[in-house]
């Protein structure tokens, strides 16, 4: 039903034959809401280290690109802007940075990509927590940036109020505005660390014993930057990373979000229901990031889907039926929700690749059972197909993702100063 | 029967931006890699230490308006850093300088008890107050906090932090598969804050960790922050290192205690000490008057003078006689970003001080700084260092220390292979960890037991 549109962007857009990247995002038990509940989870384990060691390193078996790691600064909520009460559902979570962080020495190869809420942090803070987790991965460090319109949240912090809203208002002009002012603080945020990591030359430590200087401070730079919401000054205090800059990612839904994926990431999570939709998406996100001036840049578009995967398509929607049962309801998502196989899925996959998703991340609904069935079932058909990588071929995640280590920017400028 | 002998306490710091950390040795490795900081962590843990420490600093320090090059420059961020060592040790604690002014308390909490829970029980926050507006330009709450209001914020931000990890006891999570209920009680998390500095209110989404809280360090030798320690602080991070001086504070810290209804042996004393070794106490003088030329270069003395003078000294000869000009006694400009600053509080004083100090000795700029800076704490063999460490500790003017190796990242191991053996077999050190959780090396309580004894005893 789809044809192959020439692309007039630069890689990685869509081409039948480009590496398809594939990340899985991981949350407690896994996306279904009654994951927990299923013999493969470990439900009583989600806090520890050990947990989330296997999880990783189970996604790295697969030799997949990257894993994010969700996160929030209030407990998980069925109810779009509220705290729910409900008891039934895992609640609680470990800030996703230090999961990173934590699981980062044990793996080798895989990319590390926590959820960083930007509406209640320090960009400074976060700036080197990330250029950190790059150091302690060499190379494999990510984000993915979020914003954060609770009002429960907004009062953990006391610094800022957000009026209350429900999902239907959504297209309300007081609710857009809301909206698009905490999407362009994100902007402002993902600037300043990008500006932080770049506050520093990579040379800038000399070590120079001759004239007793540690570092050539005219390759450290003040970032001095201004915004509406606030300023930061710089330098960073932590040495530019190895990746340069690691790599910025967001979840867009909408025309807000694209407009901050196409100024400020380098990949953009979306939630096409079908082909049709995909393209559409993506050519989207392609004309924001022409208007954002950055057409030249590559800028991955990857497919959100929740997955069910069984080796039979009947015992994978008989396990969502089962699993909607536990939770008394059947379960919706933001993206849609395949159950089937992972022959199934690979077409599926293959199909959107051709409306121009560069890539897909992957939503396990139970981590135990969903997870190996993509590192175990999906990545050896991909495989078969030619899709997908027989081995990991590059020692960063920029690498995995045939990202260049960008240019310093201050380093341009004074080289023409 | 004798008294047993009070047991030791050991910690590492890692060398990081200082002035003692020597670059230019040429054993001296990367002070950012992570390769270097789980040499260290390894090698303390080897030694059976009781934690290892990371310092912190949030705006790059500056000299005359420019920043400072001469020493280490650039540092991870605390909190990742130790996750990831969490990964590669087993049971060393896990602690990192964290301040109270630049941070939010639900964000902190939440970072303590994801690091205590990642850790199996590690965590430990060394609380720090800086308030100045020249860090606070790299923050959203921009520009600074009234200097009286940095202990007031401090404390109120500890107290907040602390309802926040209090919000769950421990038991809430169920996860009974058959019934479908994960959470015992909707509510868990719920707190309440309204304060001067904080009025927050909602749920803490961090279920309690395994030490319940992390263990509390303090720095700061003030008044204030000495009752600040007194009062909320499981340990303490003294200057002083020297006997006397170590007895005097010992005693004057614990003897805060009582009125807050606590025991000397909940608050420890814990001084950063530096070391040099050599196989003879002769050897080892040696080594420390190189390792003072090393830390002590021209470049560094001259800069070292205008912390004092408040001028630009750049004209001046390090190997020639001190500045005859006065400081300048005005607000301090020339140097950004140091604690040192802050120790000269009467430069006029302390500048004719030096002038009759070198004229006697004379001492070139270069010399007086490197005759009157801090001298390495324990220089000598390993039997001297060690007899001379658990002299301090019996002797009450510490119970242990923060050793500071100079040199990067292998400095502390030939202390752990020939100074730690020498202490155990005084039986003055842990031969083996005896626990899994800080609070179990450092011999404090459990948070939970100190609420039931509390509990118990109202």
């Amino acid at each position: 039903m789809s044809s192959d549109i020439p692309s007039p962007y630069p890689l990685p857009a869509s081409s039948p034959n480009a590496p398809l990247h594939l990340a899985v995002a991981l949350d407690g038990a896994g996306w279904h809401p009654a994951a927990w509940r299923e013999p493969t989870a470990r439900p009583r384990e989600l806090l520890t280290a050990r947990y989330w060691q296997d999880v990783v390193t189970e996604a790295e078996r697969g030799l997949l690109d990257f894993v994010t790691i969700e996160d929030s600064l209030g407990p998980q909520s069925s109810h779009f802007t509220e705290p729910d009460g409900r008891t039934d559902q895992v609640r609680g979570r470990l800030d996703a940075v230090l999961i990173a962080a934590r699981v980062a020495p044990l793996t080798r190869h895989i990319g590390l990509v926590p959820t960083v809420v930007a509406t209640h942090t320090e960009p400074f803070h976060l700036s080197k927590a990330i250029a950190t987790l790059d150091y302690v991965s060499t190379g494999r460090a990510g984000l993915r940036v979020q914003v954060s319109a609770r009002r429960n949240e907004a009062a953990h912090f006391g610094r800022r109020a957000i009026p209350p809203f429900g999902i239907e208002e959504l297209d309300t002009p007081a609710v857009r505005e809301l909206v698009t002012g905490l999407f362009d603080e994100a902007a402002d945020y993902v600037e300043v660390v990008r500006r932080l990591w770049d506050s520093w030359e990579d040379d800038a430590e000399i070590r120079d014993v001759a004239t007793g200087r540690f570092i050539d401070r005219d390759k450290l730079h003040y970032i001095d930057f201004e915004g509406r919401h606030f300023s930061v000054k710089g330098p960073s205090i932590t040495p530019r990373p190895p990746q340069g800059q690691p790599v910025v990612s967001a979840l867009a839904h909408s025309d807000v979000p694209f407009r901050l994926v196409a100024r400020s990431a380098d990949i953009g999570y979306v939630t096409p229901h079908d082909g049709d939709q995909a393209r559409a998406i993506v050519t989207g996100i392609r004309a924001a990031q022409e208007a954002a001036g950055r057409e030249r840049e590559p800028l991955h578009v990857f497919g959100d889907l929740v997955v069910l995967l069984d080796d039979d398509a009947g015992a994978a929607r008989a396990r969502l039926e089962r699993l909607d049962g536990l939770a008394g309801t059947p379960y919706i998502s933001d993206a849609k929700v395949f159950a089937g196989t992972p022959a199934g899925l690979a077409d599926l996959l293959l199909e959107w690749r051709r409306a121009g998703l560069t890539g897909f991340r992957l939503r396990p609904a139970v981590i135990g059972h969903d997870l190996p069935a993509i590192t175990r079932g999906l990545v050896p058909e991909l495989r078969r197909r030619g899709a997908f990588r027989d081995a990991y071929e590059a020692r960063t995640l920029r690498g995995l993702l045939g990202l260049a280590r960008p240019a310093n920017r201050y380093a341009a400028t004074s080289a023409t100063a | 029967m004798s008294k047993p002998r009070k047991q030791i306490h050991l910690a590492a710091h890692f060398p990081g931006v200082n002035n003692t950390t020597v670059w230019s040795d040429p054993q001296a490795g990367s002070h950012i890699e992570f390769g270097s900081f789980a040499h260290f962590a390894r090698t303390a843990e080897r030694a059976k230490f009781d934690f290892l420490f990371l310092a912190e600093g949030l705006r790059l320090r500056e000299q005359g308006g420019r920043i400072y090059d001469l020493d280490v420059v650039g540092r991870p961020d605390t909190f990742t850093v130790l996750a990831a060592l969490a990964a590669v040790t087993e049971r060393i604690g896990l602690t990192g300088t964290i301040n109270s002014t630049f941070n939010e308390p639900y964000e902190v909490a939440r970072q303590f008890a994801s690091l205590d829970h990642l850790s199996g029980g590690r965590s430990a926050w060394n609380v720090v107050t800086s308030w100045d507006a020249f860090t606070g330009e790299n923050f959203r709450r921009d520009g600074f906090l009234p200097q009286e209001e940095r202990y007031s914020r401090a404390r109120e931000f500890l107290a907040t932090a602390g309802e926040l990890l209090d919000s769950w006891q421990g038991d809430e999570i169920v996860a009974d598969r058959a019934t479908g209920t994960f959470l015992r009680d909707a509510r868990a998390g719920s707190f309440v804050h309204k304060g001067h500095h904080f009025d927050i209110h909602g749920q803490f989404n961090v279920p309690r960790s395994p030490q319940g809280r992390p263990v509390i360090f303090q720095a700061g030798d003030s008044e204030e922050g000495r009752e600040f320690a007194a009062a909320d602080a499981d340990a303490i991070f003294s200057r002083y290192s020297t006997f006397e001086e170590g007895r005097a504070f010992y005693r004057d810290v614990k003897g805060r205690l009582p009125k807050y209804g606590r025991s000397p042996g909940q608050l420890l004393i814990l001084p950063a000490a530096t070391f040099v070794l050599g196989d003879t106490d002769a050897e080892a003088a040696e080594l420390a008057r190189e390792v003072r030329r090393q830390q002590v270069s021209g470049a560094t003395a001259i800069k070292h003078l205008e912390f004092v003078w408040n001028r630009d000294l750049s004209a001046y000869d390090p190997d020639g006689p001190l500045p005859d000009i006065d400081p300048d006694p005005g607000e301090h400009t020339v140097a950004r970003g140091r604690a040192q600053v802050r120790m000269y509080r009467d430069p006029l004083t302390t500048a004719r001080e030096w002038r009759e100090l070198a004229a006697a000795h004379k001492w070139s700029i270069r010399d007086l700084v490197i005759e009157t800076g801090n001298r390495q704490s324990f220089v000598g063999s390993p039997a001297t260092v060690a007899a001379t460490i658990d002299d301090f500790v019996q002797g009450d003017a510490a119970d242990g220390f923060i050793l500071v190796p100079h040199v990067t990242p292998g400095g502390l191991d030939a202390f752990a292979d020939t100074v730690v053996p020498l202490l155990q077999e005084r039986g003055a050190f842990r031969a083996d960890y005896d626990g899994t959780t800080l609070r179990d090396h450092l011999g404090l309580a459990h948070p939970d037991a100190d609420a039931a004894a509390e509990r118990a005893a109202s």
